[in-house]
């Protein structure tokens, strides 16, 4: 049996109140008043489509033993990378054996679920066993536009097997149409557009339905017998109308408007995972994405996700939310906002790219170090222990910090260190079971920080080399708070 | 066991220039203005100098490298000269290095210089290395700044004693204020304005709990050292002079940033240098036996640490003898008589030159507004670095057969 072993979901933890887009520029496009419903999750100034597809993946892999993965797909349109592998540094983010197929799934909406298709036939065809497939998005759009209200980011991500299925797969149906709903030129930041009537009626309106009825007919599935249909749809009132005309209205899951927004790429998959954490062993699911065509996907649920290890999935991404209503804010984290950042800022900002791979384990995937003669976990490895009363020489094995849980020994909130969201919160994270660094914080506010405070490590951008078009990332702490 | 540095060199002269925002004036200005001090102090030729060393830490935003800038600049006669950087402890490993060549029978007569010029980058506070860091550094350490470094010694010294963080953030209005009313007495300090504690209480806050008048001035200035042998300072007919007594250095080894054993509340390196430095001096109770210090507040939750540090208040015990007093000018250990770096400046090449220069000042009865009745030793202190990775100096220096 081929199928998923595996779920998992990252949404940032802001969520942009879209009121507040309307009180700012309601004046200038009245319009989108139509769709200011709810909120949208939007990425923290360090978060992107890398750094959310390694929270997803992460969450899939909780509990799986990852030196099974033999593949790593990651399906974005937004990827930080534009030559540089960015599922090479997922597998370096989680630190995974090197000795995987790692490969970008990208130029469309529809590159989840085809980083998805590519494993489940690697899976089926017996040359792979277990592939990771994450898919994320960070969709930028302009101030005060239709779509800046329909997006969101996030990232979801599904593990492809033979063992331990929890959703069998029963079969797809693709379709490819050169059908320009957007598109978005190589060296452009934005999308370019055509008319939404359009999109709904010949885009939604007939591809979608064109692609499950594909897919029903080939699997010989009846549509009476399948318990969920999940694909995206910015327009709420179509996804309803798609619905209803194929009869079966109750069946199509939300597109999660109100509360996250749509998250390009992700979205089916986001969806997806969203409706495998209400199934019912026996349910039979129906993913299909949307982009210059469609995938449509079936699925039928087993009794193994009835002993799935517990994570966050969608609904746990969903309910680990802090709202805003700061648009400005938003504006500045997404680079809309010009202000200014003073001379401190014009600091040097290269990156030493034989330093980056020579030491790669530590700075990509957290890796440190373990004494093998006292025992001392220590960051970075070094090759005498750390451990004053030790000092052993080239004593240490790899010892893995990303998925250790800490508390706050110090810190402080830096308004004099250069940063796009200011105060600078770091400070010494001590790592339970042994080990300590510096850290920069996110996700936190400076008044709720203090000594003691238990800490979880995420991946992060540090900078942005502008001149040169680099991304930097490494791990930073997040301090907990009692909502979570 | 090394026999020590005590009573062996002599400090025949000392210069230090005003320090602050020297817009008109750039490091070789700085430098020439103390040496010229220094040679008339000593009243010697500037050609019986035989060596020097050169201290800066941040030489690429004003002299640039090497020790050439000291050479070309005092129109030193083709002798030996070295630059030394060691963070804050520049100045002191300046003086280390001409103390141990005379000391060493390699010179004669030495001399330590220590400049910095910082108010050339265009902006406040200490420069913004970015990716000049080190590459590895630039990678993954936090975006920390230097107040941000050290601010986090607050909380962790709060947590760890049991100290309401509203105690602790008096007391160091305190050792703030006190700085001022000093720095207020000095003509070369560059902050020469007494503030209130309710001021410094009320400032914008720069890195949690550091408020502005937490913060060290980011000064220009230079100061520099003349030392001999003891004999040979005899020969020349000096009769009362002051003699270093100790010179002790301790570098964090990685255990504070490392290893599970530290707190964040204290510096280990201050602790163990101080010891040794008291060893060397034959000082058995410093807090009865110094008389005076200067230790390195580059901001006043460092300063309060290191009070106990340094063995002269107890563990846990540095608020009460701040709120007592005992720290203030008419206290039982004067500290920043000079007005520290909190208000002297801390030209960071130069500080550990400028606190010995105080202290040499008040043995020779020669601080004016700021003198101390009588005092036998002086410390200076400096601490380079971070609370998790250090450079933590001292020197203990006093008059000659006193």
């Amino acid at each position: 049996m081929v199928g998923i072993t595996a779920y998992g979901a990252y949404l940032p933890q802001q969520r942009l109140e879209r009121m507040a887009i309307f009180q700012s520029m309601g004046w200038f496009a009245p319009a989108i008043i139509q769709f200011a419903q709810g909120e949208k999750a939007i990425c923290n100034w360090d978060e992107d489509a890398f750094t959310m597809a390694v929270g997803a993946s992460r969450d899939c892999l909780t509990g799986m033993d990852k030196s099974e993965i033999d593949a790593v797909y990651l399906g974005s349109t937004t990827l930080p990378f534009a030559d540089r592998q960015n599922a090479g540094m997922v597998v370096a983010a989680l630190n995974l054996k090197p000795e995987v197929v790692s490969a970008d799934h990208t130029g469309s909406l529809k590159a989840g679920t085809s980083a998805l298709l590519a494993a489940l036939d690697a899976v089926k065809g017996g040359d792979k066993r277990s592939v990771l497939v994450t898919a994320s998005d960070r969709r930028e759009t302009k101030s005060a536009y239709l779509y800046e209200m329909w997006f969101g980011d996030g990232a979801a991500s599904l593990a492809v097997g033979s063992d331990d299925v929890i959703a069998e797969f029963k079969g797809s149906y693709s379709l490819s149409r050169d059908f320009v709903d957007h598109y978005r030129g190589a060296d452009h930041k934005f999308d370019y557009t055509w008319e939404e009537r359009w999109i709904r009626d010949q885009g939604y309106g007939q591809i979608i339905p064109e692609a499950i009825n594909g897919l029903l007919a080939k699997t010989g599935v009846k549509l009476e017998d399948v318990s969920k249909l999940v694909f995206p749809c910015l327009f709420k009132a179509e996804l309803r109308n798609i619905g209803k005309r194929m009869g079966c209205v109750e069946k199509v899951a939300d597109n999660m408007h109100e509360v996250c927004g749509e998250t390009g790429a992700a979205h089916p998959l986001l969806m997806f995972v969203n409706a495998l954490q209400e199934a019912e062993p026996g349910d039979k699911l129906i993913m299909a994405s949307f982009g210059q065509g469609s995938d449509a996907l079936l699925f039928e649920v087993t009794d193994a996700i009835k002993r799935l290890p517990a994570r966050s999935g969608t609904k746990g991404a969903l309910a680990n939310r802090k709202p805003v209503n700061n648009y400005q804010k938003y504006l500045k984290f997404r680079d809309l906002l010009q202000t200014e950042m003073g001379i401190r800022a014009e600091a040097p900002t290269q990156t030493a790219l034989t330093v980056l791979y020579r030491d790669n384990k530590m700075l990509m995937g957290l890796v440190g170090g373990k004494c093998t003669k006292c025992g001392t976990p220590q960051f970075p490895k070094a090759p005498i222990c750390v451990n004053p009363d030790c000092n052993a020489f080239h004593s240490q094995e790899d010892h893995e910090f990303s998925d250790a849980t800490g508390h706050i020994k110090a810190f402080t909130a830096d308004l004099l260190s250069v940063s796009v969201a200011p105060p600078n919160c770091y400070g010494m994270v001590q790592f339970e079971g042994g080990g300590r660094m510096m850290a920069d914080f996110t996700d936190c506010e400076a008044g709720e920080l203090s000594v003691g405070q238990p800490v979880t490590m995420t991946m992060r951008k540090r900078y942005e080399d502008r001149d040169r078009g680099f991304h930097g990332y490494f791990w930073k702490a997040i301090p907990q708070t009692d909502q979570g | 066991m090394p026999t020590g540095i005590k009573d062996k060199v002599a400090i025949i002269g000392m210069g230090c220039c005003r320090f602050g925002e020297r817009w008109d004036a750039g490091a070789e200005d700085l430098m020439v203005e103390a040496f010229e001090e220094a040679l008339k102090d000593a009243k010697i030729e500037k050609n019986q100098i035989d060596a020097a060393w050169f201290s800066t830490c941040m030489p690429e935003i004003h002299t640039g490298q090497s020790a050439l800038p000291c050479a070309m600049t005092l129109r030193l006669n083709n002798i030996p000269v070295t630059r030394v950087e060691n963070y804050c402890a520049s100045g002191t490993e300046a003086f280390r290095g001409a103390t141990y060549a005379v000391a060493a029978g390699a010179s004669d007569i030495a001399l330590a210089i220590g400049v910095e010029k910082l108010k050339d980058t265009g902006y406040g506070g200490l420069p913004n290395p970015g990716s000049n860091a080190g590459s590895q550094r630039w990678l993954w350490s936090p975006a920390m700044t230097a107040p941000g470094s050290f601010a986090q010694l607050a909380p962790a010294y709060a947590a760890n004693h049991g100290v309401d963080p509203k105690d602790l953030k008096l007391a160091m209005a305190h050792v703030s204020a006190k700085s001022h009313a000093n720095g207020a007495k000095n003509p070369k300090a560059h902050l020469r304005k007494a503030v209130n504690v309710d001021t410094i209480m009320a400032a914008p806050i720069i890195a949690e709990p550091l408020g502005l008048f937490d913060c060290c001035g980011v000064s220009d200035g230079s100061a520099c050292a003349i030392v001999t042998t003891v004999e040979k300072a005899k020969d020349m007919g000096f009769k009362d002079f002051v003699s270093v007594k100790a010179l002790q250095l301790s570098l964090s080894n990685g255990t504070e940033v490392g290893h599970d054993s530290w707190d964040f509340d204290h510096f280990i390196t201050t602790e163990i240098a101080s010891a040794r430095a008291y060893e060397e001096a034959g000082v058995t109770n410093p807090r009865e036996e110094i008389s005076m210090m200067e230790v390195h507040d580059c901001f006043s939750i460092t300063e309060l640490v290191t009070m106990e540090d340094l063995h002269i208040s107890p563990r846990g015990g540095a608020i009460k003898d701040i709120m007592d007093g005992f720290y203030n000018a008419d206290g039982g250990v004067p500290c920043q008589i000079d007005g520290g770096l909190k208000c002297f400046g801390h030209p960071i090449g130069a500080s550990g030159l400028r606190m010995l220069y105080e202290m040499y000042l008040q043995l020779h009865g020669r601080a004016e507004d700021r003198q101390l009745p009588d005092p036998k030793l002086g410390m200076t202190h400096n601490l380079g670095g971070m609370p998790f990775m250090n450079v933590a100096s001292v020197a203990i220096v006093g008059k000659h057969g006193v």
